[in-house]
């Protein structure tokens, strides 16, 4: 069974300010773990021919793939949700002695609303398990903010070799559902 | 000897050696070199700013080449790992069957054994086929080699055909003096992308 994403008040308009954003810091490589909160924009980088888009299997894969975009000069993003920031903790350790410019857009999952108990641990503890990784964390509440807020933290990455990460919030991005349960 | 884990013992190819035979006249190659003996071997044979060695990161070697390669497409990526560290993400080789870059070569040292931690043997001596999984993950110029008289043939493939290829070697599981590259990851990235940047002129 497929799940569903309920309506959400505000269209989805974050998706393509993030998109642009992504475009006029000169990110040309967007590897993800797919996520239905990230839906909407893996589907814009995908159709956007000047991007390369990477599916991964696991989203530690997104983390050294990162590395391997900087050292052959390009700016990459990885977009994954909460749960996979666990899967990436060993690999942060790199990017982390190595300096690699390192930017991650997350979607939250275990917040407000959730269904599925399963998420809570690392919903909860993402922002967390970051903070010791060494990222500077920033949140998005409103999808208004989402510009300004993934616009400085891209500048903060690249201009100053440093780990970010843009959480959107459940609330935003809209609570998932099993319609038929 | 045909007991798991004796058997690489007697393996006729020398690790240092199949490097040394691979990154001969590298010209512009790009190389990753995965943590612990593969690192060491190609730092054996001459610390390079174009080597990016790794200390860390186990299971990332691949993807680290695969990011490099789709950055760098005119250039030739070469991917030197243990099977160790390719077993902790085969995953990657997936990711690198779907996108299918034309630069990107691996190299996976498979001598069997865990090396740097006591030698303990991997799932090569027993099950596992690395380049049968690296062909099924859509890599189809996947093979294994054995001999020493196969080197020359394979330098010539993983430098020169189209990729992505895969390369198996059975090496033999021996223990050998350490041979180090700098340690501070940051020089080493840094180091790297001067060299690769001023290459290409800006």
């Amino acid at each position: 069974m497929e799940p569903k994403k309920e309506k959400t008040r505000e269209p989805q308009t974050w998706a393509n300010r993030i998109h642009e954003v992504f475009k006029s810091h000169g990110i040309t490589q967007v590897s993800y773990v797919p996520d239905a909160g990230h839906s909407r924009l893996i589907q814009l980088c995908r159709d956007d021919h000047d991007l390369r888009t990477v599916v991964l299997t696991t989203e530690e894969e997104g983390v050294a793939l990162a590395t391997g975009a900087w050292l052959g000069g390009q700016r990459s993003v990885l977009l994954m949700q909460s749960s996979g920031v666990g899967n990436c903790i060993n690999m942060f350790s790199m990017i982390r002695e190595c300096r690699i410019p390192f930017f991650t857009v997350i979607t939250m999952r275990g917040e407000k609303g959730e269904f599925n108990p399963w998420q809570f641990p690392m919903g909860r503890n993402a922002e967390k398990h970051l903070k010791l990784c060494g990222f500077e964390i920033e949140r998005v509440e409103k999808s208004t903010e989402t510009q300004q807020v993934i616009d400085q933290m891209a500048k903060q990455v690249f201009m100053n070799s440093s780990m970010g990460a843009v959480l959107l919030s459940q609330q935003m991005i809209g609570v998932k559902t099993f319609k038929d349960e | 000897m045909n007991e798991p884990g004796k058997r690489s013992l007697n393996y006729p190819l020398r690790r240092r050696e199949v490097v040394q035979e691979l990154l001969k006249s590298r010209e512009g190659l790009l190389v990753v070199a995965g943590l612990g003996a593969p690192a060491w071997d190609a730092t054996a044979s001459g610390d390079h700013p174009l080597t990016f060695p790794l200390w860390g990161g186990m299971g990332g070697a691949v993807s680290i080449g695969l990011g490099l390669a789709l950055a760098q497409p005119d250039q030739r990526v070469l991917v030197i790992t243990g099977d160790g560290e390719m077993l902790m993400g085969l995953g990657s080789l997936s990711t690198v069957g779907l996108q299918q870059p034309k630069n990107l070569a691996v190299v996976v040292l498979d001598n069997e054994h865990f090396g740097e931690t006591g030698m303990q043997t991997t799932h090569t001596a027993g099950s596992v086929n690395l380049a049968e999984i690296a062909r099924a993950s859509g890599i189809s110029s996947s093979w294994t080699i054995r001999e020493t008289s196969e080197i020359s043939t394979t330098r010539e493939k993983l430098l020169h055909e189209e990729g992505p290829l895969f390369c198996g070697i059975k090496v033999r599981a021996e223990t050998l003096p350490l041979v180090l590259p700098p340690k501070e990851g940051e020089i080493l990235q840094k180091r790297f992308r001067n060299a690769l940047m001023n290459e290409n002129g800006d």
